[in-house]
């Protein structure tokens, strides 16, 4: 088949381009753990106020110094409704729903995920500028989801 | 008033009727569609607080179905029947267009009741476990099950063509839109088997749902759904617009070769919807994002594709450079305006569409405005304009009577394009900075974190009106069409072939075997992620009503 010469040479720039795209998010992947949020663990959506550690949740600091935080999203709150962490805290987010899909997004950190009943999602980042985060449900989850927020305090 | 006389084709009566048809749906669904999404701006902006009998969610929902399911899709099978009808010149039965028809518009009618009374606000996805009245689920089956029909129409006269035309290759209208009904024959198993768990389950003959097998199925579909929006605009753009400035199909076999890759490409990266989802491993997803670039070389050939077309029918004129063949396009004709304007749009949008794309980084726009701002101006930009440009030669072709108001119409075209260039852009940086979509209110009750988003709001707004006042301004000139009373010559011809172009290669034609590898490429990647989640004790949800 016939390929006019300039379309060879613009079409090998765009596949040398998408190449050079997929290595980066690739090494990303492999280096940095630039990851997109894919924990496999489920959770009976029924029982998540008796399944620990979702029975308790709240803030956990672990023998290392950095922190776990578990997070009930749930129509049309989170619980805990707000966490505070000491600068450069770094902090590992678990959540769950007990009903419906919902979004665990705390803008401006990279912390963004689909909470999704039956399954546990879990994201890490650390704190490094102190102030307060907003932490928002970013999937509609009903006629309350506009509220459905909760704060991240880093002092 | 024109449907009961013989326009000007007198042979293609009844085949226009059924198009007309299909079209002017389509624009009833754009004009009422748009008018939701007005006033969902104006909510996010605080110039406004729905009122309780239609929430901000509830027109949300009827916005997202009108335009993204039911224009499209009419505008689609429209001008699916007029490429077929107007390519393949032999007798015929209008039956199988006019169920189809019927099927599609029921189904419509079903839905969109069901979520005006209130019974599904569960938006455009129908994301389980919220629960919808099981007819709004009916009703979304029968207008999938409605494209069948004409799906069939398509492929019927594309095999008729074969078998009396031995050796000649299919032509090449008939080629791009049998691929894209082959496409959605494959991505459509999705949704309808989405549907027969739904189905059962708010029926209440089953107890729970998977739900993220719901999500996967939704997404095998929700992907080539906006493929198949854009393979419409692809065939506007290569084998219809370049009749608007005198020119030519740029190459035959490379035109089939793109519309071939989209049907194979189209379904297997649903994935990249779901990269945030639990349940779902890290290496599927990767693997679906090399997918997704790949679906993006279509893309690129036809960017040179059309400016080849460009560069070529302006060199025959004498033009030379690139101000004096941009400045020799007919941008006085709102067809070629809106298809222009359309192509410049999903620059931007093919350019979001890879950052959305790319696996990791979509962890920064997941859900946010941005997303909002890519499939405006995607779905919004290239597929609407070029449909609307289009509609210019379409219905006077149909009716045989000529254009109303074509200053108006291609003021429609920029106002447009400057709409949407304004809301988009606002949505985009509102995304960046992490405002949330669908949501009806993004002030959080003034936390700390949510103050930077109110000025893109108020932007969006903006645009929104300018969008809308296209919108009148369309429908101006597509209801005075009907009552012009003046008879147009004009035709909406499909474009010849360019004198170098070179036939092409007899594989290109075989659309049974590119569609089973089109089949065997999605099953494959979908089997790895499907069979890991079947594996596994899922816990299913009982669903419910949170609105």
């Amino acid at each position: 088949m016939h390929v006019h010469r300039l379309e060879r040479l613009w079409m090998t720039i765009g596949v040398v381009m998408l190449a050079v795209f997929l290595a980066a998010i690739t090494a990303a992947a492999l280096i940095d753990h630039m990851v997109p949020p894919s924990h496999v663990q489920t959770i009976d959506p029924t029982r998540v106020a008796q399944t620990p550690p979702f029975d308790h949740p709240g803030l956990h600091k672990l023998p290392d110094g950095s922190y776990e935080a578990y997070y009930n999203a749930r129509i049309f709150s989170f619980t805990p409704s707000k966490i505070t962490i000491p600068r450069g805290a770094k902090v590992t987010f678990y959540a769950t729903s007990p009903d419906v899909v919902h979004g665990f997004s705390i803008p401006l950190t990279g912390v963004n995920m689909m909470v999704v009943p039956g399954w546990v999602s879990t994201a890490t980042h650390t704190f490094k500028d102190p102030g307060t985060f907003l932490l928002v449900c970013n999937e509609y989850c009903g006629a309350g989801h506009q509220r459905m927020a909760a704060q991240v305090e880093v002092k | 008033m024109a449907l009961d006389k013989p326009s000007m084709h007198a042979d293609f009566w009844a085949e226009n009727r059924l198009v007309l048809t299909h079209v002017y749906t389509s624009t009833a669904a754009l004009a009422v569609g748009a008018l939701f999404g007005l006033l969902q701006a104006f909510s996010r902006a605080n110039w406004l607080v729905m009122p309780d009998w239609l929430d901000y969610y509830r027109a949300l929902t009827v916005h997202g179905v009108l335009l993204a399911l039911v224009f499209t899709t009419f505008f689609i099978t429209g001008l699916a029947l007029f490429t077929v009808y107007r390519n393949i010149p032999r007798d015929r039965m209008m039956t199988i267009g006019w169920i189809g028809y019927w099927l599609m518009l029921c189904g419509t009618l079903t839905a969109a009741a069901t979520i005006l009374s209130g019974n599904a606000t569960v938006l455009y996805t129908f994301y389980a476990p919220l629960k919808a009245h099981p007819a709004f689920y009916f009703g979304a089956t029968f207008l999938v099950l409605g494209t069948w029909f004409v799906g069939f129409e398509v492929l019927e006269h594309a095999w008729w063509f074969r078998k009396h035309n031995p050796g000649v290759p299919i032509p090449l209208p008939v080629h791009a839109m049998a691929c894209t009904f082959a496409m959605w024959y494959i991505a459509t198993i999705g949704v309808v088997a989405e549907m027969l768990l739904l189905i059962p389950w708010s029926l209440g003959i089953t107890s729970g749902i998977d739900v993220m097998l719901t999500r996967m199925l939704f997404w095998y579909f929700g992907h080539p759904l906006v493929y198949f929006w854009i393979m419409g605009a692809y065939l506007i753009w290569y084998t219809m617009i370049p009749t608007t400035y005198g020119g030519k199909v740029f190459s035959d076999p490379l035109t089939r070769l793109a519309f071939l890759m989209l049907l194979v490409l189209s379904t297997p990266v649903g994935l990249h919807h779901e990269f945030l989802d639990p349940g779902v491993g890290a290496g599927w997803k990767w693997m679906h994002a090399l997918l997704t670039y790949g679906v993006a070389i279509p893309s690129f050939m036809t960017a040179f594709a059309l400016f080849a077309s460009f560069e070529l029918a302006m060199q025959r004129q004498g033009r030379r450079g690139f101000i004096a063949v941009i400045g020799g396009l007919p941008w006085n004709d709102p067809t070629f305006s809106g298809a222009a304007l359309g192509m410049v749009l999903f620059i931007f949008g093919g350019l979001g569409g890879l950052v959305n794309a790319s696996y990791g980084m979509d962890v920064l726009v997941h859900n946010t405005m941005w997303i909002v701002g890519h499939f405006h101006i995607t779905v919004g930009g290239p597929v609407a304009l070029t449909f609307m440009g289009a509609a210019y030669r379409l219905v006077p072709a149909l009716t045989g009577r000529r254009l109303w108001a074509p200053k108006l119409a291609l003021a429609q075209t920029w106002v447009w394009f400057i709409g949407m260039a304004l809301m988009s852009g606002a949505m985009h940086v509102a995304g960046i900075l992490g405002a949330p979509r669908r949501t009806s209110d993004v002030t959080y009750m003034g936390m700390q974190g949510a103050q930077s988003w109110h000025p893109e709001m108020v932007l969006t707004a903006i645009g929104g009106t300018l969008l809308y006042i296209s919108i009148l301004m369309f429908v101006s000139v597509a209801v005075g069409t009907r009552f012009v009373d003046e008879p147009a010559t004009t035709e909406f011809p499909f474009a010849r072939l360019d004198e170098q172009s070179l036939p092409p290669p007899p594989a290109f034609d075989r659309l049974a075997r590119w569609s089973a590898l089109a089949l065997a490429l999605a099953v494959l990647a979908y089997a790895g992620p499907v069979r890991e989640h079947l594996m596994q004790h899922v816990y299913t949800a009982a669903g419910m009503r949170t609105w």
